[in-house]
């Protein structure tokens, strides 16, 4: 009988298109927006993902997420240094800062300083699109990412040498790194910390976040004191608790120190919980995501009822013939699933294809669209829901339907 | 006279209340296998519920029905859905084919409800449309062929897994006089056996002489059972 139902479903193939058409549209909206919503949330925590080399953060405790700056103390860094657990810790500059470029024009650049002697913090080797980290060394030296390049010198092709000026001093783009695409839209510049507290006004603190690194448990410096009840605390927003050595030797560092440390999974969910719960933007994506929802009920879910009401006269002599109301539920729900995953197929593929032409084509801005696949997951939900509701309103008629409707 | 249909006292009303109203007042009635029995009758005296009731759509009221020595007026859910599965055929006035099969497809349908696979289903239902007459158009889809010719479609899909019980509901009132006469002249070729009972509602006078028994209905109640070639009956009216 399944094949029954299949014949049923695709008979009429303007209607057919037509149920398919409505989970597809649901599908794209639902799945698209939630990509954009995703990419705008990875993109606010770009540079947690994008300084690497260590693997805590520690900050001002009042610090809510990454692009949030409180400077510290220069004895802060000391301080961290002496906690039994941190193998090392280095000093991080963060800020924003006024670059002038050589037509005059000002413009707001993200300014990185990274430890001097070692670099931590730099872009890895690998995402250095030209030139090197250790040019970084030289003075007045910076390296500038693909967009911001892109963006202060459009059209220009790279080339190292190109001269800026910031808080009046010297900057000269040595290089040009990938980074991953930033919420705020500006240039990003690496600068060694020295250079880079040249490169802002003179303020009286500018150590905005030290990066330290977690000894191996049984190291030399792994002398851990037992967690107190300042330490207790998940410095994780959304609540499971970090039981990885790196989030022990936060714990600690927290304790000793009162400075705020997370590690960099635990910073990332910090900051994308700053923005979930600080911004509309969740409620705006939300409301799109919720629209795709009912719209993909109204279409989907209205043709697919109809679909039901025109056949109801061949559903009825399917039951005056033997068929149960059993086989009936199987064969709508059959009719439901299949439809639902040819819509949610065109709808996702399109939503995917969306993401990778914004991606090839549009190369002035970076994308803030993230397809994991945990937003195909959540659409086959949401389709799944629809078309459940779709069915469950279509069996309503039929199994109360009589079979004698088709003497009527 | 073996009996393949028996109704004793069955009274069916429809609503509750003041709209109440009764299609079938105490009807007692016995019908045979290896007849064709027509049941003719006004619009509204209840043949349409009668049927239903001996094909195992409705519950009666009061009284019994007893259908192939069962009585499915005490069957329940299931059971009764697998006894009308394999024991009833249904010949219906708008044939009601599925659209988007085609004749033979539509012909096999009442095989894959009881279960067969469905290539030895289209073959045994393409044997059956070539014996009336459709051998020609297997693929053809309903809106393809005419009415009389979706009418024995549906013929053959009431036949094909050889039922007991067939019951028409005006098969010829959608047809023209040759197509009806066409239409019931197959139902009397293929369905009249020793083995089993054929019962057709009709209004159609034209076709009354087609009938081994006639039972005429009024006011929800049965008037008169005419026995024998339906020729008599025909000349009276």
């Amino acid at each position: 009988m399944n094949r029954v139902a299949l014949r049923m479903l695709t008979g009429d193939t303007t209607k057919y298109l037509g149920i398919v058409f409505g989970v597809a549209f649901a599908s794209l909206l639902i799945g698209q927006q939630m990509a954009i919503f995703c990419g705008l949330m990875r993109n606010t925590t770009s540079q947690v993902r994008d300084i690497e080399g260590g693997d805590l953060w520690v900050m001002d405790k009042s610090v809510q997420f990454v692009d949030d700056l409180k400077p510290m103390s220069e004895g802060k860094l000391q301080l961290v240094r002496g906690v039994p657990g941190v193998e090392w810790a280095v000093r991080l500059y963060k800020g924003i800062a006024k670059a002038r470029l050589g037509d005059g024009n000002f413009q707001q650049v993200i300014l990185i300083g990274v430890d001097d002697a070692s670099l931590t913090g730099a872009p890895r080797p690998d995402r250095v699109l030209v030139g090197s980290v250790e040019e970084l060394r030289q003075p007045d030296a910076v390296m500038i990412d693909e967009f911001g390049w892109r963006y202060l010198f459009p059209g220009e092709p790279f080339a190292p040498g190109k001269v800026m000026e910031m808080n009046d001093k010297r900057a000269v783009i040595v290089g040009m790194c990938q980074c991953n695409a930033t919420f705020l839209t500006f240039p990003i510049l690496y600068c060694t910390y020295s250079q880079a507290v040249k490169f802002v006004p003179q303020e009286r603190k500018t150590l905005t976040f030290i990066l330290a690194k977690a000894a191996p448990a049984g190291a030399a410096s792994d002398d851990l004191p037992p967690p107190g009840p300042a330490a207790a605390g998940p410095a994780c927003p959304f609540g499971f608790a970090d039981t990885s050595r790196a989030a022990e030797v936060c714990r600690t560092i927290t304790a000793t120190t009162g400075l705020k440390a997370q590690t960099n999974d635990q910073f990332f969910w910090t900051t994308i919980g700053y923005y979930m719960v600080r911004t509309g933007i969740p409620i705006n994506f939300g409301i799109t995501v919720f629209l795709g929802f009912v719209v993909g009920c109204a279409i989907a879910g209205q043709t697919f009822y109809l679909f039901t009401l025109e056949n109801l006269k061949q559903f009825g002599a399917l039951k005056a013939m033997g068929v149960s109301n059993l086989r009936i539920v199987g064969m709508v729900l059959l009719q439901a699933a299949v439809v639902g995953s040819i819509g949610f197929g065109f709808g996702i593929g399109g939503a995917a294809l969306f993401g990778f032409l914004f991606e090839k084509f549009v190369k002035s801005t970076p994308p803030a669209f993230y397809l994991g696949w945990q937003i195909p997951v959540l659409t086959v939900v949401a389709v799944g829901v629809i078309m459940t509701l779709s069915a469950v309103m279509s069996l309503k008629k039929l199994l109360f339907l009589e079979a004698g409707v088709v003497f009527r | 006279m073996s009996v393949a249909v028996a109704l004793r006292g069955v009274t069916k009303e429809f609503g509750r209340g003041d709209a109440k109203t009764t299609a079938l007042r105490a009807v007692d009635l016995e019908l045979p296998y290896g007849e064709l029995v027509l049941l003719v009758g006004p619009s509204g005296c209840g043949k349409t519920t009668l049927i239903s009731l001996v094909a195992g759509l409705l519950d009666p009221t009061a009284g019994e029905v007893e259908v192939l020595g069962q009585a499915i007026s005490r069957m329940w859910g299931g059971r009764k859905v697998r006894f009308r599965g394999a024991n009833v055929g249904f010949v219906f006035q708008q044939y009601n084919l599925l659209p988007a099969m085609t004749a033979v497809e539509n012909a096999c349908v009442p095989l894959l409800i009881q279960g067969m696979a469905w290539g030895k289903a289209i073959d045994k239902a393409g044997h059956l449309l070539d014996a009336v007459g459709l051998g020609s158009r297997l693929k053809a889809y309903p809106s393809q062929l005419s009415g009389g010719q979706q009418q024995r479609v549906a013929i053959a899909r009431a036949l094909v897994h050889e039922p007991r019980l067939l019951v028409c509901d005006e098969p010829t009132a959608a047809l023209d006089a040759k197509s009806g006469r066409t239409v019931m002249q197959l139902i009397r070729d293929v369905s009249v056996k020793p083995d089993r009972a054929v019962i057709v509602v009709t209004h159609d006078s034209r076709v009354y002489d087609f009938g081994d028994r006639i039972v005429e209905m009024s006011d929800g109640a049965v008037e008169k059972v005419t026995v024998g070639v339906g020729a008599g009956f025909v000349a009276s009216h």
